[in-house]
């Protein structure tokens, strides 16, 4: 472990050494730091890998065309493996010994929770880039990806609509999976549905015949899946060999996991999710962008949301730190406090909502059909995290550095 | 009614045929040949893989499995020659080799194979009984684990290799002096230990995602069924397999999956600190 670990340390001074001399070529001003912690090795490498990528190719446009105020970037990722602890070490050593300007990345809500505590004893800026449970109200951390009330507030009513009010949840044991299941079951409980079966599973798990069992005892007129990671993506394979045979919708499935791709059709057949992002987007300003990805890496497997919201907060963070024209959080948020934090990115324009630091994003429906095409159901136009603002979340005023859910809202005061 | 007692059933073959396709393997090298053999979970792996692989190039599946289990096999019999027989007088050691191997081979596969490999699809073929609908491929499964059981049975009790295999575990030296070739057993043992897991992952490989680590799914299962069942792979291990299916089966048909984890572990505890040596013990004991 020791002399693999002394290796990389090897390898990335050499990495940094080779940046920094031609950086210094360049530029008379050190570049800026940015820190990436994204898992590509370990269960979840397949959905961290468009990660890295994302970020790659941003880093890369953003030098050629000049940096940031003049600063080129550069580019500082570890691989934490999927481990927490890891997430927590690698966040010490680019906070504290690298001393990066940004931090970026963090898959699992577990992750980004292990990670905030450190975070937020630094004044550095730190950019969670999936989309995830909501409800994280901190002045450190900028989230770019979707939420609750983007992704669920849209998919669970029009669920209900189109398949019946009766819902069985199979969710991930953990707080994104749990949370999630709560946010659920709020909104059937408001359209007057019944949530008929949860069930949590633990990570790990890779074997559903009992699941699949229980779910037609129960006899749902749809699932909501919510389950995590490669061992328990098995469900599908397994719920269409045993012929389950019923209408799916997830906020993770498809165009995070790309599950239409992993695994053979009809899988993922009847599955619905609402998104910002999936590969399948044919704008023009969607198209010029998998090309340029495309073209730096062929052999991605497919282009998931989470790799596009990583390259969309380096621009984020270029945007705010030209118009802040500082690198500094407090300045950065000046920017943030005037609603004008927007960047026009491959999905059309997004901006950072003052009060909660979450991004707006343009959400489409998608279902995916029996031979895995996948195609846009209902385009809700953009869609503004406001639910942590409804709540009391006022970041512009308090920093309140919690997480809250329908169940934890914040004392009034 | 008839469609509930069905399917206690085929949940019970499910679980218990996971138990011991997953543990089959290691029963061998584990329990038998004492390598604490901590890459099981890549051998398997290694089956499924390769079967994707084979089935990708137009092999039909079953011919595809069986080529599978043989390479993983193969394998198997180049890693004892190369790296396990330095270690048979240091089982410690030999954790943190096989460990060392198990590290090289995910990562090396996530590097040339890439994070994620596309399934091949279960094998068509469902049925319903009652409400129910089950897939007729879990059933093969647990064929499968019924014949691995009858073949190792035939193999160690009824062929002169099994004997002869028996005697090298028991006493090395003795089996050694008396004209037995045990280096040659050892690593034929390990070899079906390796196949065995192969067959697993080959198994398993139109049910799951493929990715590098997905034999670790399979490890916890695999070492604690072969730890409940003791020293005795044949009397041992079966029995285990049913102990623990049949609990892990109730817990979650009634509580969910965590509570099936949970419960199943809580009773590997309690088993080993009332039955240190595992199920065999007793068996063995009762059939003197």
């Amino acid at each position: 472990m020791s002399s693999r670990r002394k290796l990389r340390m090897v390898l990335l001074g050499a990495m940094l050494g080779a940046a920094a001399s031609t950086s210094l070529a360049q530029a008379a001003e050190p570049p800026l730091k940015v820190g990436l912690l994204e898992d590509v090795s370990g269960d979840l490498a397949f959905m961290g890998m468009p990660k890295l990528h994302g970020s790659q190719l941003a880093v890369e446009e953003i030098n050629k065309s000049g940096g940031i105020l003049g600063r080129q970037i550069e580019l500082i990722h570890l691989d934490p493996q999927g481990d927490n602890a890891r997430y927590q070490e690698f966040g010490r050593r680019l906070l504290n010994r690298d001393k990066v300007d940004v931090l970026i990345g963090g898959i699992t809500s577990a992750s980004r929770e292990a990670l905030r505590p450190i975070v937020n004893r630094t004044s550095t800026p730190y950019f969670y880039t999936n989309q995830y449970e909501g409800g994280v109200c901190d002045a450190s951390m900028i989230s770019m990806g979707a939420v609750p009330e983007q992704q669920f507030s849209t998919l669970i009513p029009w669920m209900v609509e189109k398949f019946g009010k009766k819902v069985y949840v199979i969710a991930a044991d953990y707080n994104f999976g749990q949370i999630s299941a709560e946010w659920n079951r709020k909104i059937i409980k408001d359209l007057g549905g019944q949530v008929v079966g949860e069930e949590f599973i633990p990570l790990g798990v890779s074997q559903f015949a009992q699941t699949i069992q229980n779910i037609q005892k129960a006899k749902p007129d749809w699932l909501l899946t919510i389950n995590v990671g490669a061992a328990q993506d098995s469900f599908f394979e397994q719920a269409a060999a045993a012929n389950l045979n019923l209408p799916m919708g997830s906020s993770i499935k498809v165009m995070l996991g790309f599950e239409h791709k992993r695994f053979k059709p009809p899988a993922l057949n009847n599955m619905h999710a609402t998104a910002n992002w999936f590969e399948e987007i044919d704008t023009p300003e969607a198209t010029e962008f998998k090309k340029r990805w495309r073209a730096k890496f062929p052999d991605e497997l497919y282009i998931n949301d989470m790799g596009y919201n990583a390259y969309n907060a380096l621009y984020m963070y270029k945007s705010l730190v030209e118009k802040a024209k500082s690198i500094k959080l407090e300045d950065m948020r000046k920017v943030i406090a005037t609603g004008d934090a927007c960047i026009d990115a491959p999905e059309g324009k997004v901006c950072i909502d003052p009060k909660s630091q979450h991004t707006s994003h343009r959400m489409r429906l998608i279902s995916v059909g029996p031979k895995h095409e996948v195609k846009v159901e209902k385009d809700y136009g953009t869609i503004q995290p406001y639910w942590l603002g409804e709540i009391g979340c006022d970041l512009t005023k308090k920093n309140d550095k919690d997480q809250y859910t329908p169940s934890h809202l914040p004392k009034k005061s | 009614m008839s469609a509930e007692v069905f399917s206690v059933f085929y949940q019970f073959a499910d679980v218990f045929a996971f138990l011991i396709l997953s543990a089959a393997g290691l029963a061998i090298v584990f329990g038998m040949m004492g390598v604490i053999n901590m890459a099981h979970g890549e051998f398997i792996m290694c089956g499924a893989y390769v079967t994707v692989g084979l089935v990708n190039l137009g092999v039909p599946l079953a011919i595809a499995q069986i080529l599978a289990a043989v390479t993983a096999g193969l394998i198997g019999v180049l890693v004892e020659f190369l790296v396990v027989r330095r270690f048979y007088k240091r089982p410690l050691d030999s954790l943190l080799a096989t460990w060392g191997l198990s590290l090289i081979v995910t990562q090396s596969m996530l590097l040339i194979v890439g994070s994620a490999v596309r399934g091949i699809g279960t094998p068509e073929g469902s049925f319903a009984i009652g409400g129910y609908t089950f897939s007729t491929y879990r059933l093969v499964l647990f064929g499968c684990a019924v014949a691995v059981l009858v073949g190792l049975y035939i193999i160690f009790m009824r062929t002169r290799f099994g004997v002869i295999a028996r005697a090298t575990m028991q006493n090395a030296a003795m089996a050694k002096a008396l004209g037995a070739r045990t280096g040659r057993i050892y690593a034929i043992s390990f070899g079906i230990g390796t196949g065995l897991a192969g067959l697993c992952g080959a198994l398993y490989a139109p049910t799951m995602t493929l990715i590098p680590t997905m034999g670790a799914t399979f490890v916890v299962e695999s070492f604690v069924t072969v730890v409940i069942g003791g020293a005795n792979v044949l009397l041992g291990t079966a029995p285990a397999a049913v102990l623990l299916a049949m609990i892990r089966m109730t817990l979650n048909a009634s509580y969910g999956q965590i509570i099936g984890q949970i419960g199943m572990l809580v009773a590997v505890i309690l088993i080993i600190r009332v039955l240190p040596e595992g199920l065999s013990s007793v068996l063995v004991r009762r059939g003197r």
